[in-house]
């Protein structure tokens, strides 16, 4: 059987690949996006665990909700990215500095 | 009776102030002739309610009359009120400064007559009679000192009133500043007042006198002062200001800069004056300290001497005035420190008329030359100006101290008040006064032969407009002129001998200093006195005083320039006043504007700007720098930092419980 600990460390790799993804990768806004994906998953994976072994369905609910939130943030992420590259020509991260002070 | 005479000073003291306001605020729009007639008729109801008080208080002998106007200031413990008290002094007082204004309002008429700031000077002379009235009419030290800053304030803004002269602004920026040395002191007079009276009204503080006679003050570690001593020669120093006794007399002659109806009544008749009002008003505590009356006796027996020294070889007909005035104060200063402040008032009062006699006919000399006031370029004048010269003789001839012009009585007992009295440096002072009663005549008449006697100097131009002064210049100097001839021979008796004197209990002489009752006890009437006077020193000396002037300045002229090129250090001593303004413009002066730049090199430039201000816009920028390395605009930098912050927050939750 399964412990709660166990979807707890899972959750919490996936965050911190996620984390890692984000920092570390300086090439491509998409690799960007995708690990956003992942910390969002992470959560959802904590809902779920919880919610299964507290005996709880808002969890659940609560999952379904920000997988619907992912899906439109990931669409309208990958519409910027589209309209950047047509302005810059580039999904380089490092090349968006903009807000450099 | 008593609520009403308080009514009728309030007026008094607020007409010319009401004067002031509307000739300063509406004079342009309502034209200079409504302008002077509205303050003129001011000034003469003020007048005439002065003669009242004045027939009241002193010739009625009513009693002295004391009333709060109006709380002013409550802090802790210490009250001021705006207060008057009328009694007999300030009654005399008053009738003065009045009349004297007076005379002036009428004279201006003719003397700016065709100046710009007409209306201004008018607003400004009403603002004197003001200051001046409130000065004398106060109950307490704090509202004398009101009316002492304002005749100061009014005093700079007349001396400078033809400000786009430079002598003019130097002059009045000069007065200016050396009041402020003497208000110093009288600043600090009042504080220590108030510290062992805690109160400042004089009626309280005479009454306590004897409280403090025995209480010592230590100045320095170790060198105990008595603090009636210390508080009399700290308000000394601020009559010392005002009335210009060595060393603070500088401004005096620089005032002469000034129009000359103000030398008049503010530098001759009634400002300068307030120094000797304000030591008699305080006579119950100056007659405690013999330290501050020797001191007070020292100096002005020095600046009756040497001013009338200096005046001797002036060549400006106001400036020997003005030098004049200087040695007439130090024969009133004299007088007062040897207890006899009755006498010194006396002189007040004749000199007032005499004083303001000579000026105002020397300014209508003056106006008939356009503006000339070398006497080297007059001469011959007497022919010209007959009422003019007239009035100037009776003026030169009450100040000469000739009997029986009113000059004689006032200045006689002085001499004689002097001669009597036990103060240490009375022997000092009487020296001066008699060397004085010489130079007295010797100057003033030289100024009367230079002007209106002798060979005309007079260039073409002059020569050709010079006629008689307009009928608003005679007027006053003819009104000025009887008092100047009867003033004293009318108020010796009743103000100086008789018991009980005109000035009653304004004033308070200790038993053992009271001079004026042994000579009260040679007097015999006014008459007798003048004859007497041929029995004394003092008359011989002012008779050799004007024949020595005649013999240099109209016998044997080429004799007095011998005796200048035989001397020539004494004469250059004299031509440099002593070498006061030189001292002060050296080392006073360019002292503090050394000490100015320091301050303004160092502490202004370097720490204040340099350190302070562009010192903490230089930080900002130095921090802002450091800190826009932080914003990288890579998402990655922010999401480690924001990764790092939120580790640490864990740490912070999660490891401070166990560790607590």
């Amino acid at each position: 059987m399964l412990s709660l600990s166990d979807f707890l460390i899972v959750a919490a790799i996936l965050f911190g690949i996620g984390m890692a993804g984000i920092v570390i990768n300086r090439k491509n806004i998409i690799v960007l996006l995708m690990s956003i994906e992942l910390i969002l998953l992470a959560v959802n994976t904590n809902f779920i665990a919880f919610s299964y072994f507290l005996d709880n369905v808002i969890g659940q609910v609560f999952v379904f909700f920000i997988l619907t939130v992912a899906a439109a943030e990931a669409a309208i992420g990958l519409a910027i990215m589209v309209v950047l590259f047509r302005k810059r020509s580039t999904i380089e991260v490092q090349e968006l500095d903009l807000l450099k002070g | 009776m008593e609520n009403n005479l308080l009514l009728i000073a309030l007026v008094i003291i607020l007409l010319p102030l009401l004067g002031a306001l509307i000739a300063g605020l509406f004079g342009k729009l309502i034209g200079p002739r409504p302008t002077h007639t509205i303050t003129i008729s001011l000034m003469s109801i003020t007048f005439l309610l002065a003669c009242y008080v004045f027939t009241t208080m002193v010739l009625n002998g009513y009693p002295a009359v004391e009333g709060v106007i109006y709380k002013w200031v409550q802090a802790g413990a210490f009250q001021f009120d705006v207060a008057l008290l009328i009694d007999k002094l300030s009654a005399t007082m008053i009738f003065i400064v009045t009349f004297v204004s007076l005379m002036v309002h009428i004279y201006t008429v003719g003397y700016m007559a065709d100046d710009p700031g007409y209306q201004r000077f008018f607003s400004y002379v009403s603002l004197f009679t003001f200051a001046m009235l409130v000065l004398v009419l106060a109950d307490n030290f704090l509202l004398m000192f009101f009316g002492w800053e304002g005749v100061g304030l009014v005093s700079y803004l007349l001396i400078g009133f033809w400000f786009k002269r430079e002598a003019a602004v130097f002059g009045s920026l000069k007065a200016f500043l050396v009041n402020r040395v003497g208000d110093i002191g009288f600043l600090l007079g009042m504080a220590v007042i108030l510290k062992y009276f805690n109160t400042l009204n004089y009626h309280e503080v005479f009454t306590h006198v004897g409280s403090v006679l025995d209480k010592t003050l230590n100045l320095f570690p170790g060198t105990p002062v008595s603090v009636i001593t210390f508080i009399c020669i700290l308000l000394f120093i601020g009559a010392m200001g005002k009335s210009a006794q060595v060393p603070l007399h500088v401004w005096l002659p620089e005032s002469m800069e000034g129009p000359t109806p103000i030398s008049a009544l503010i530098h001759a008749a009634t400002m300068v004056t307030a120094g000797i009002y304000m030591v008699s008003r305080a006579s119950p505590l100056f007659e405690y300290s013999t330290v501050a009356l020797s001191l007070i006796l020292v100096i002005g027996a020095t600046t009756c001497l040497f001013m009338g020294l200096l005046a001797v070889f002036q060549c400006d007909i106001k400036r020997v005035i003005a030098y004049s005035t200087l040695s007439q104060l130090g024969y009133m200063t004299v007088a007062l420190g040897a207890s006899s402040y009755d006498a010194a008032i006396f002189h007040l009062v004749t000199h007032a008329f005499f004083k303001a006699l000579l000026f105002l006919a020397a300014g209508s000399v003056i106006i008939a030359l356009h503006h000339e006031q070398d006497m080297r370029n007059m001469g011959g004048l007497a022919r010209y100006m007959p009422i003019t010269y007239l009035t100037f003789l009776i003026g030169a001839l009450a100040v000469a101290a000739i009997p029986p012009f009113s000059g004689f009585y006032s200045k006689d007992a002085i001499i004689e008040a002097v001669q009597l009295s036990t103060i240490p440096g009375a022997g000092y002072a009487y020296m001066c006064v008699l060397v004085g009663a010489f130079l007295t005549p010797l100057y003033i008449f030289r100024a009367l032969f230079l002007t209106f006697h002798g060979k005309e100097r007079l260039s073409l131009h002059a020569k050709k407009h010079i006629k008689e002064s307009p009928w608003v210049i005679l007027v006053p100097l003819i009104a000025l002129a009887a008092p100047s001839i009867v003033s004293g021979f009318m108020l010796v008796g009743p103000m100086l001998f008789t018991q009980p004197r005109l000035l009653g209990a304004s004033v308070f002489v200790l038993p053992q200093h009271n001079v004026l009752a042994h000579m009260a006890m040679e007097f015999h009437g006014a008459w007798l006195m003048a004859i007497d006077a041929c029995m004394h020193l003092p008359f011989w000396l002012a008779i050799a005083g004007i024949g020595t002037a005649w013999l240099f300045n109209i016998h044997f002229v080429e004799f007095a320039e011998q005796l200048k090129r035989r001397f020539s250090f004494f004469y250059s001593v004299m031509m440099n006043k002593y070498g006061f303004d030189d001292f002060n413009q050296l080392i006073i002066v360019r002292g503090c504007r050394k000490l100015g730049y320091f301050f303004y090199d160092i502490s202004d430039l370097k720490m204040i700007d340099g350190i302070f201000v562009n010192g903490t816009g230089k930080i900002i920028t130095w921090l802002a720098r450091v800190g826009r390395r932080l914003q990288s605009g890579y998402i990655y930098h922010y999401s480690l930092a924001m990764v790092a912050g939120v580790l640490v927050f864990l740490g912070w939750f999660l490891l401070l419980p166990l560790k607590g």
